[in-house]
């Protein structure tokens, strides 16, 4: 039989990793009980976090926003988080059928560090910053160093997630994704663009085109050199679809069962054009 | 409570009393009753027939081949057995009966013996305690494989090395039809290719098989055949017929994949091995390896017509791959081929047709059974062929349609109702819908990722139509059996008829109170002990078949009951009718209640129902096959992405001939149903297979249309046209939704892209990486 231990707070949950370092994480459960009723997994313990009054916490502050691990995609979608970070709710949005988006987090999309996994292109976008706690501490990470490989993470034994911080920005956003078919899709490639006004960047992350989540610096570089930041202007087509190719040019994806590699990496340049062009022609960039 | 009544209380759920205030005539034939098992579905509470419980059961594991080919060296089971709680492990050499089992003919062995075909066919069974225990224990059988390459590619499969004793070509069947010498002035040419479709039920394959007392056994499994199953199952257990005794448990959905056996064997094996019950529950990864799929086609055609557009001839050579095992393959060639010209007038055709056996899964009966396939390929030569003449598709399709008299390419003259010209004309004629542009992402290519605006789009529209036979054909003895008893005024069904989600459970109440004028139907579970053969729940013959065993049933009691009260008032039986449950005599002086009657006396008829008999094909592919036809026509508008190869369909527009409406509701239900499996085949619906490896079977992976792929459907007409032989006049209409719905999805964007698109489902890189 498989012992479920249920948290009430951080602290317990932490003291309960630490006695059973290797005792199984479930928050949403909706990539877990996946894994489970596929018979790809079996549990010996686990350690519920659903139950966590910590970890449901989100907070908007000038600059960075805080989003606890157990905030589900609804939160993201339905509060106002979406205004603060709309691409973040626009990825929420692409996630499962309302249920599933009920139940499922933040932190569980960063546990599973999918390369597909939808809100994490937006977090590398908004350089977000993992905070991890566990037996030696409080640490930190990026989203590059906490993901390491596909489906794989530095969270060290006795370790959880509590929470992502990341860049509260002025500018748009967008989160764009393909997938197989209209909604309730697995990614087959995402691009997250964010625009920080202040710093005059724009910041773009690609999603399901590589085995880790890769920011595309030069072309973020290039496009950033192009605009003219005082009028918010200089993005026609032409920059957009030079943009777009820089952006496939940058990502390396594969043929899988789900598509081919010719395809996503000709759907990141055509996404990366239109978000570009979006965030830079439209008034609201909010999720619709 | 004992093994048999959980089991049974399970399904009880098949019997249902109808609310007895309202009056029969408003409930009869014609009316919108509502599904007894529809509210209980949506609220969680029907069994379905993975719901099943008994006391003491065990749990049956089934281990699978992990290669499309290899020979069987060795299997040790000793480490499955060392498990606690395994009560059973057992192998092809348990089995006591025949070894093989199948369709149309037996060739697919109940468990691999020395050998193994495809990925998924099952080699092991174990029944243990706990559904993990069995598992695990399966996966622990070490078993020896030594990997032959596979065969894969369908064109090369009946010239390769036999990979069963039985060959490679499953049927091989030609059809010439006419003066084969003629040709026409304008020629148009395609290759055509279909995906491997899957049926995709929601319910996992799922029974219980429970020991009994005579060394019988006892089984409740969701099925669309009770009877074949149970001939199947006793001829591999050695078992007498009577000592299989099936009743149906809840189905979750079937469209053809519950035709063959999965786990029936499997489960009655483990029972009369363990002396318990055993159950078994599919995983959605297994379901997909366990059980046949939709036959991917490769096809060739080349169309000839005059210059005014009239079909001269059409030549086909249509290829299935049949996957490992025959399964109804050689049926579904046949279809094929039969239609392979559509619903049209054409002087002379050529068809071959040939099913092969590869070493992919297993294919054989899904909704539309081949005519999908080679609708696709016909409706796109048409579209080819209007082009070329600079024609309106639709006026080409008009000009071409058959009628009754007509003659197929199988040289059956049709008779009975066939409106293909009224189906074509009224889905044509409907008023377009205004679909304005929108920047609603719900109604954009590629949805909720919010891809796509308005701007990025591109609009088609595509025609589409086809057709089928209603019922088995071939000279196959096609029969339902009915029984009907009236006991103090409530009529008791008794049938078995495989609901599946066809709609039985409604039409069999309709049919009784129409006939009978009672409030109160009762319809027993269906089963096999009391009951004979009901036939199959596919080739849309249920409504016709039992619904018309139903009818003839409960005219003969009504037949009795008048009789006897005509016999007691000294009238005759013709001046006497049943009207408001009561027997009235015509000249209004007398009447009697029809509850106080039945309660004197049960009334009872059992009826075996029959079809007019068929034929087999000649030599030449010509003779009168079928007995019936039902057709459709689908209009499609579609938004494409170009740019990301992302469609959204907008509207469909259908008119269908479905004789008569029996149930407004269900036939809307049909409809929708089939549309939606159609947009499913065109866009997005295929098993992906890599060496005959199977890489998508989850739903993760495997993906049907959500709501934001669906767009609304809008019934142009139903033409109500009366069958002659069918009950009211009814044809089944489940398939012909399914079989034009592609073919004009596929058309559509066509139109909007300017592609030529000649392979379903449409992969977006075949859009977008197109060579323009």
């Amino acid at each position: 039989m498989t012992n479920v231990i249920v948290a009430r707070s951080v602290d317990e949950a932490l003291a309960t990793l630490s006695e059973a370092p290797d005792i199984t994480i479930l928050a949403g459960g909706t990539d877990l009980m996946v894994e489970i009723n596929r018979g790809l997994r079996q549990l010996n313990s686990v350690i519920a976090l659903a139950q966590v009054p910590e970890l449901h916490r989100w907070s908007i502050g000038e600059d960075r926003l805080m989003i606890g691990a157990g905030v589900t995609y609804t939160t993201m979608l339905n509060t106002k988080l979406a205004q603060a970070a709309p691409a973040l709710a626009q990825a929420a949005r692409t996630v499962g059928s309302p249920p599933i988006r009920n139940a499922g987090t933040l932190g569980g999309n960063l546990g599973t560090a999918s390369p597909a996994g939808d809100t994490l292109p937006v977090l590398a976008a908004l350089n977000a910053s993992i905070v991890l706690d566990g037996p030696s501490g409080e640490r930190c990470l990026s989203l590059e160093e906490f993901m390491v490989g596909v489906k794989r993470t530095c969270l060290a034994p006795g370790e959880l997630i509590k929470a992502v911080e990341m860049d509260h920005l002025s500018g748009g956003q967008e989160y764009l994704k393909i997938g197989p078919r209209n909604a309730m899709v697995i990614s087959m490639a995402g691009v997250a663009l964010a625009v920080d006004r202040k710093a005059k960047q724009v910041r773009c992350a690609l999603g399901a085109v590589a085995a880790n989540i890769p920011r595309a610096s030069e072309a973020e570089a290039w496009v950033g050199e192009r605009i003219n930041w005082d009028s918010g202007t200089g993005v026609d087509s032409v920059l957009a679809q030079e943009f777009g190719q820089r952006m496939a040019a940058e990502s390396s994806p594969i043929d899988d069962h789900r598509s081919t590699a010719a395809y996503r990496r000709h759907a990141v340049g055509v996404l990366a054009a239109r978000a570009l062009q979006r965030v830079f022609s439209e008034g609201t960039n909010g999720y619709v | 409570m004992s093994c048999l009544q959980a089991a049974v209380s399970a399904v009880e759920h098949t019997s249902v009393v109808i609310d007895t205030k309202e009056r029969s005539r408003d409930r009869g034939v014609g009316a919108d009753v509502s599904r007894p098992d529809g509210v209980p579905k949506v609220q969680g509470r029907f069994a379905f027939s993975s719901d099943l419980w008994a006391d003491n059961f065990l749990w049956g594991h089934t281990l699978r081949s992990p290669h499309p080919s290899a020979l069987i060296s060795n299997i040790d089971i000793g480490p499955a057995l060392a498990f606690g709680g395994v009560h059973a492990v057992l192998l092809a050499s348990d089995v006591p009966g025949q070894l093989n089992f199948g369709l149309d003919h037996q060739d697919q062995p109940v468990l691999a013996a020395d050998q193994v075909r495809y990925v998924g066919e099952p080699v092991a069974l174990v029944a243990a305690e706990h559904p993990d225990i069995a598992r695990r224990a399966a996966e622990a059988i070490v078993v020896n494989y030594e990997v032959i390459a596979p065969l894969t590619d369908s064109e090369a499969a009946s010239e390769a090395p036999p990979m069963h004793p039985d060959g490679n070509v499953i049927r091989r069947l030609g059809i010439r039809h006419g003066d084969l010498s003629l040709t026409g002035e304008v020629v148009v040419e395609g290759s055509y290719e279909v995906g491997m479709q899957d049926q995709a039920f929601m319910g996992p394959e799922s029974g219980m098989a429970l020991p009994e007392e005579d060394g019988g056994v006892e089984l409740f499994v969701s099925t669309q055949w009770l009877h074949v199953d149970r001939s199947q199952i006793a001829a591999c257990l050695g078992l007498a017929e009577e000592q299989v005794r099936i009743t149906l448990a809840g189905v979750g959905g079937a469209f053809g994949a519950r035709e063959d056996l999965s786990l029936q064997v499997h489960l009655c094996l483990l029972a009369q091995h363990t002396q318990k019950p055993v159950k078994m529950v599919y995983s959605r990864d297994e379901s997909f390896l366990g059980h046949v799929h939709r036959h991917p086609a490769k096809m060739c055609y080349r169309h000839h017509a005059d210059r005014q557009g009239h079909l001269i001839k059409v030549e086909a050579r249509i290829v299935l791959d049949g996957g490992a095992y025959a399964s109804s393959s050689a049926a579904v060639i046949a279809n094929a081929s039969c239609f392979a010209a559509g619903p049209y007038k054409v002087l002379a055709a050529e068809v071959e047709g040939l099913a092969v056996r590869t070493n992919n899964p297993p294919c054989g009966a899904m909704r539309g059974f081949g005519a999908v396939q080679t609708c696709f390929a016909h409706e796109a030569q048409m579209d080819k062929l209007a082009a070329a003449l600079g024609m309106d598709p639709v006026e080409l399709r008009l000009l071409n349609a058959l009628a009754p008299g007509d003659r197929l390419i199988t040289g059956q003259v049709i008779t009975g109702a066939f409106p293909v010209a009224e189906v074509i004309r009224q889905c044509a004629q409907a008023p377009s819908p205004v679909l304005p542009p929108t920047n609603d992402y719900r109604d954009l290519p590629g949805g909720s990722g919010r891809t796509t605006k308005a701007e990025d789009t591109v609009r088609g529209t595509g025609f589409a139509v086809g057709f089928k036979n209603l019922m088995f054909s071939e000279g196959f003895d096609d029969y339902s059996s009915a029984a009907c008893r009236v006991s103090n005024g409530v009529a008791t069904i008794t049938c078995a008829c495989a609901e599946v989600g066809q709609g039985f459970v409604t039409l069999a109440q309709q049919i009784a109170r129409t006939e009978l004028s009672v409030d109160e139907v009762i319809l027993a579970p269906a089963q096999t002990v009391t009951s004979k053969s009901a036939g199959s729940t596919s080739a849309s013959r249920q409504t016709w078949m039992s619904g018309g065993a139903v009818q003839a049933a409960c005219r003969k009691v009504r037949e009795q009951i008048l009789s006897d009260v005509g016999a007691k008032w000294d009238v005759s039986p013709d001046g006497l009718v049943l009207r408001d449950g009561m027997v009235v005599c015509i000249d209004g002086q007398r009447q009697a209640s029809l509850a106080q009657l039945t309660a004197e006396q049960d009334y009872e008829a059992d009826v075996v129902f029959r079809h007019v008999p068929t034929q087999t094909l000649d030599e030449n592919g010509q003779g009168n096959i079928h007995v019936s036809f039902a057709c459709a026509a689908h209009r499609v508008i579609v938004d494409v992405d170009p740019d990301l190869g992302l469609v959204r369909v907008r509207d469909i527009t259908t008119a269908q001939d479905v004789g008569r409406i029996l149930n407004p509701t269900q036939a809307l239900g049909q409809i929708e149903g089939g549309i939606a499996q159609g947009v499913g085949l065109a866009l997005m619906e295929e098993i992906v297979l890599d060496d005959g490896l199977v890489r998508n079977n989850s739903f993760t992976d495997y993906v049907i249309p959500t709501t934001l792929d669906m767009p609304e459907v809008t019934i142009a007409a139903f033409i109500e046209e009366p069958e002659p032989g069918a009950p009211y006049g009814a044809k089944g209409i489940g398939e012909p939704p399914t079989i034009s719905s592609s073919a004009a999805v596929a058309a559509a964007v066509r139109d909007a892209t300017g592609l030529s698109l000649e392979r379903i489902p449409i992969r977006p890189y075949d859009i977008a990486l197109a060579d323009h």
